[in-house]
């Protein structure tokens, strides 16, 4: 696309998202503000993870885009597409031939390695925002290490309701240092945050942050002795796939209570398709 | 049957088509040209320059076509635009003094040296509709009258020079720029000022009312409201002088408030500051009534715990592009997180049936 510089924002732009990054590498799980720009996409659609996609985007890398784990839902496509006409880098639906992953709300289910970096889209960065609904005062928070009020959250949590009610965007603590949101993935990919060979950045536009886990990064996801931290996914297989270990999307197929269970990532779910693993209804996603 | 998402790419493309079609309504109807909405549409047009930040009729007029009268959608593709040009300087301050004023109103004086200009205004009209505009026509014109030559200092100053107005606070520090820098707290008054006025006017509006009712009491007058063209001068390095540039409308607001003093001073009168791209008069008056209520703490008023005080809360909160944003995005798909609510709502329900099961068992 003409009038344009490579990957959309021009190079002052990138070196100061890039800043931003290194900062965050530095000091993993830290939010480090940054003067987010507006973007042709609006606030709420992925503008922090864009950004930081751009900054780190090379001619020679290959983007992948997911929303929800899908390659094809609406928002994926749409941005996946803005990257094609900014930047023309090549793109690809395949996690492991990916360089550069851009997702909203899901890790991959395929391991990655040291040669990718992974994107986050993240709403709200802030991980005592729900409880402390002040910047100036959270941010003193993290100063002092002071995270006993998302303790008494979750105890609070398991006093109403004998488990902790959180399933997604569910609290980490990083290296022993910061608190810090995973954006809102399921409580599933927890555990994937942790030791991951590949660089993982979150980028926060409206709210203006940029925060980072730097490879093989100690992650570990809030819990209490007598209630560990559990992973959780729907107990059924994969329809298509026959997979017991995928996160799992619920379809509902008629009204009157039918419903089914398929993989969240597409591209998981395709390649053990085509390795000859059916599922209860086949390998064919359109019958 | 199940049928995976496939086609979003496709959906998008017919989205986009249909869109375009709505926009242009019936084609036996004339198209709006960016001309018509400029020049008669001029105050959503002066709306969207003011909170799109951007000074420039044609583009704000060809935004809110484009966006087919939303606002808000066209003050974000001014936003996106903006975003993309190259930034050459700072303008010298604007000098509102030397206005050429269209209207020039003051609640605090009957006259005042440069006289009171009711301008083109709706106050005095009575609401009702022109049903004449159904058809086309010219307006009659308007009487003709050499502007005043007098000068027009702004009324404030004239309190001020009595030492009733608290000194304006100078400083060669220059101003912060929200576009260019995140957001920080606490924010000094001139990038509140910057926010304010880049603000969606009716959140500003509702904190400037809330402030009028009670919540953050600042009992305003407005000293003086002025409407006009002001010169926009720069600095060019190789000239070594200032050259004019353009000229720009703005409207802008000085109020008048409950003063301070203590011991060592007597009472003043405060101020309070709205000025506002176009004429957006609604805008300017709120604009400067927020400002007020924020300036409680250098002022050393108790914090009542207002909304319109609480600067954190109106400048996180001001701005209609994130806040549209954020809002809207929960129609995108979440159906990860939905998923993982659902397992654990289940997992819940079936804890607490087990638990009564349980009860029973225990009383049978």
């Amino acid at each position: 696309m003409t009038g344009y510089t490579f990957a959309y924002l021009d190079e002052t732009t990138k070196r100061m998202i890039r800043r931003a990054i290194l900062k965050g590498i530095a000091v993993p799980g830290y939010q480090v503000p940054f003067a987010s720009r507006e973007m042709p996409m609006p606030y709420g659609w992925g503008t922090g993870g864009v950004q930081v996609t751009a900054a780190c985007l090379t001619p020679e890398d290959r983007l992948k885009v997911i929303d929800q784990g899908a390659d094809d839902t609406t928002n994926a496509v749409s941005i996946r597409k803005f990257f094609e006409r900014t930047a023309g880098v090549a793109t690809t639906t395949r996690t492991a031939e990916a360089t550069l992953i851009q997702t909203r709300h899901r890790i991959p289910e395929e391991p990655l390695t040291e040669a990718q970096i992974l994107v986050y889209q993240v709403p709200i960065p802030e991980p005592l925002r729900f409880l402390e609904p002040r910047e100036s005062e959270t941010r003193r928070m993290h100063a002092l290490e002071e995270y006993g009020l998302m303790h008494v959250k979750l105890y609070e949590d398991i006093a109403r309701h004998g488990a902790i009610a959180t399933a997604y965007a569910y609290p980490v603590r990083v290296e022993g240092r910061y608190m810090m949101d995973p954006s809102p993935i399921p409580k599933f990919d927890n555990p994937k945050l942790s030791q991951n060979a590949a660089i993982q950045l979150f980028g926060a536009g409206r709210e203006q942050r940029i925060y980072a886990l730097p490879p093989y990064t100690d992650v570990v996801s809030l819990d209490f002795e007598d209630h560990p931290f559990e992973p959780t996914r729907a107990e059924h297989a994969c329809a298509l796939c026959g997979a017991c270990d995928s996160y799992l999307d619920e379809v509902l197929t008629d009204d009157d209570g039918g419903r089914m269970f398929v993989c969240s990532d597409t591209d998981f779910c395709t390649r053990r398709r085509d390795d000859g693993h059916p599922g209860r209804r086949g390998t064919d996603p359109t019958t | 049957m199940y049928v995976a998402t496939k086609g979003g790419e496709r959906a998008i493309e017919a989205a986009h088509r249909w869109l375009a079609e709505e926009r242009r309504g019936d084609p036996d109807v004339p198209e709006l040209t960016v001309a018509q909405i400029r020049e008669q549409m001029t105050l959503a047009v002066n709306r969207v320059m003011a909170e799109g930040s951007l000074y420039d009729r044609d583009l704000a007029a060809l935004a809110i076509k484009q966006s087919r009268g939303d606002l808000i959608e066209a003050v974000f593709l001014i936003r996106a635009y903006r975003t993309t040009l190259p930034r050459f300087g700072a303008s010298n301050p604007v000098a509102t003094d030397d206005m050429a004023i269209a209207r020039r109103v003051s609640a605090t004086f009957k006259d005042a040296p440069g006289g009171q200009v009711l301008g083109p205004t709706f106050d005095y009209t009575h609401r009702l509709l022109d049903f004449a505009l159904l058809a086309d026509g010219d307006p009659p014109p308007a009487d003709m009258r050499p502007a005043d030559p007098a000068p027009a200092p702004h009324v404030l100053q004239l309190l001020d020079r009595d030492g009733l107005m608290e000194p304006l606070p100078g400083g060669d520090v220059p101003p912060g720029d929200l576009t260019r820098e995140p957001l920080a707290m606490p924010a000094d008054r001139p990038v509140r000022l910057q926010a304010l006025t880049r603000g969606d006017e009716g959140f500003v509006l509702a904190m400037a009312y809330s402030t009028q009712r009670g919540y953050g009491r600042t009992h305003a007058f407005v000293g003086e409201l002025r409407i006009g063209t002001c010169a926009v001068e720069m600095e060019i390095p190789e000239l070594g002088f200032a050259v004019e540039i353009g000229e720009i409308e703005l409207s802008e607001c000085e109020t008048v408030n409950q003063f301070t003093g203590s011991r060592k001073e007597p009472p003043q009168f405060t101020r309070g500051y709205g000025l506002v791209m176009g004429q957006s008069e609604r805008k300017a008056i709120a604009m400067s009534l927020v400002d007020r209520a924020m300036r409680w703490e250098e002022l050393g008023e108790e914090a009542t715990g207002a909304p319109a005080q609480d600067a954190e809360f109106v400048l996180y909160h001001a701005d209609n592009i994130q806040a549209t944003g954020f809002l809207e995005h929960i129609k995108l798909p979440h159906y990860v997180d939905f998923q993982s609510e659902l397992e654990l709502i289940r997992k819940l329900r079936r804890a607490a049936a087990e638990a009564r099961q349980e009860v029973r068992d225990d009383r049978a």
